[in-house]
């Protein structure tokens, strides 16, 4: 195909022997660096789930304020852009720089979308006074208590998403110019990606389908 | 049989098609989430069952996106770390919990 681009050098930064060695290096310590992400929103989920085996009315009664729509169109939102950094991921593989760029520019736009979304839906919880410390209008601490799980959550899911978006933007103009300094990067990246996607598909039933 | 996805052409149109499949089958089991959400289930198996389909979703996106099914024993050792240090935090946390009565029965 005329439009796959040899920028690569194709030689691997020390210490490595090979470019295939470097990326199963890379790609092993993103995996050992999920692990301990899993770690940290892990505590979350955990205390998440000893409070609402304590207050599971306050639990129904918040999660009912969540809307059960806005929570879908995230998880498709995320679901779509996962489908898109693997197609960017499986494109740089063969090389195919153009393809790449647009699938980066995709999976910025919907990681971009999402967080809109959920930004929107923070400020209809803000007009319904339900916003812990801040602006919160109700007589039931524990209703509090599942807010604070919901923003803790969920804002550190879209810090996540944040600094995810920052990296595909990074190498979205990298590819755009053909200048692409490490295949490999675009995995794991997507590897990130796919993760952060991971936790929100936990986040969804937990937050927003609770009767 | 583990690097199909790598040894073939990682763009070619049989990669993709793999793509496109799975994503098919994670809106699919979006749908049957919020279809078992509406219907009327029991409120006690609202989040159980949301829980099972996530954990079924989750599987796809490891296994397919992350491509874990076509990787070396080192790396899927290491994504199986980080569930078994989670599986860890929870059975220790809990276990002292519900053994102290601290947590209304299971």
């Amino acid at each position: 195909m005329p439009e796959l681009a040899t920028t690569l050098p194709g030689r691997p930064a020390p210490p490595f022997d090979s470019v295939g060695q470097q990326a199963s290096a890379r790609r092993l310590g993103m995996w050992v660096f999920l692990a301990s992400e899993t770690l940290l929103f892990g505590a979350f989920f955990l205390a998440y789930t000893v409070y609402r085996r304590l207050y599971p009315e306050a639990w129904a009664a918040g999660a009912q304020h969540d809307s059960l729509a806005i929570g879908t169109a995230l998880t498709g939102v995320l679901l779509l852009s996962s489908l898109t950094a693997a197609l960017a991921v499986a494109a740089s593989k063969a090389r195919a720089w153009r393809a790449v760029t647009g699938l980066i520019a995709a999976t910025v736009g919907l990681g971009v979308f999402f967080i809109g979304l959920k930004f929107y839906e923070y400020w209809l919880h803000w007009q319904d006074g339900f916003v812990p410390a801040l602006h919160f209008t109700h007589a039931d601490p524990h209703l509090d208590l599942f807010f604070v799980f919901y923003f803790l959550m969920t804002l550190l899911h879209a810090l996540h998403m944040s600094i995810g978006i920052g990296l595909w933007t990074l190498l979205g103009v990298q590819a755009h110019r053909r200048r692409l300094r490490d295949e490999a990067a675009v995995e794991t990246t997507g590897l990130y990606w796919h993760f952060v996607d991971l936790v929100w598909l936990f986040l969804y039933p937990l937050l927003y389908l609770v009767k | 049989m583990h690097s199909d996805s790598r040894s073939a052409d990682p763009f070619g149109r049989d990669a993709r098609l793999r793509l496109y499949k799975t994503a098919a089958a994670l809106f699919a089991l979006l749908g049957l989430t919020v279809a078992v959400y509406v219907l009327p289930v029991p409120a006690a198996w609202a989040t159980p069952a949301g829980l099972l389909i996530a954990a079924a979703k989750a599987a796809l996106v490891v296994a397919v996106f992350m491509e874990l099914a076509g990787s070396s024993r080192l790396v899927r050792l290491a994504a199986a770390t980080g569930a078994l240090w989670l599986l860890i935090l929870f059975a220790l946390t809990l276990g002292d919990y519900l053994s102290r009565g601290a947590l209304p029965a299971l």
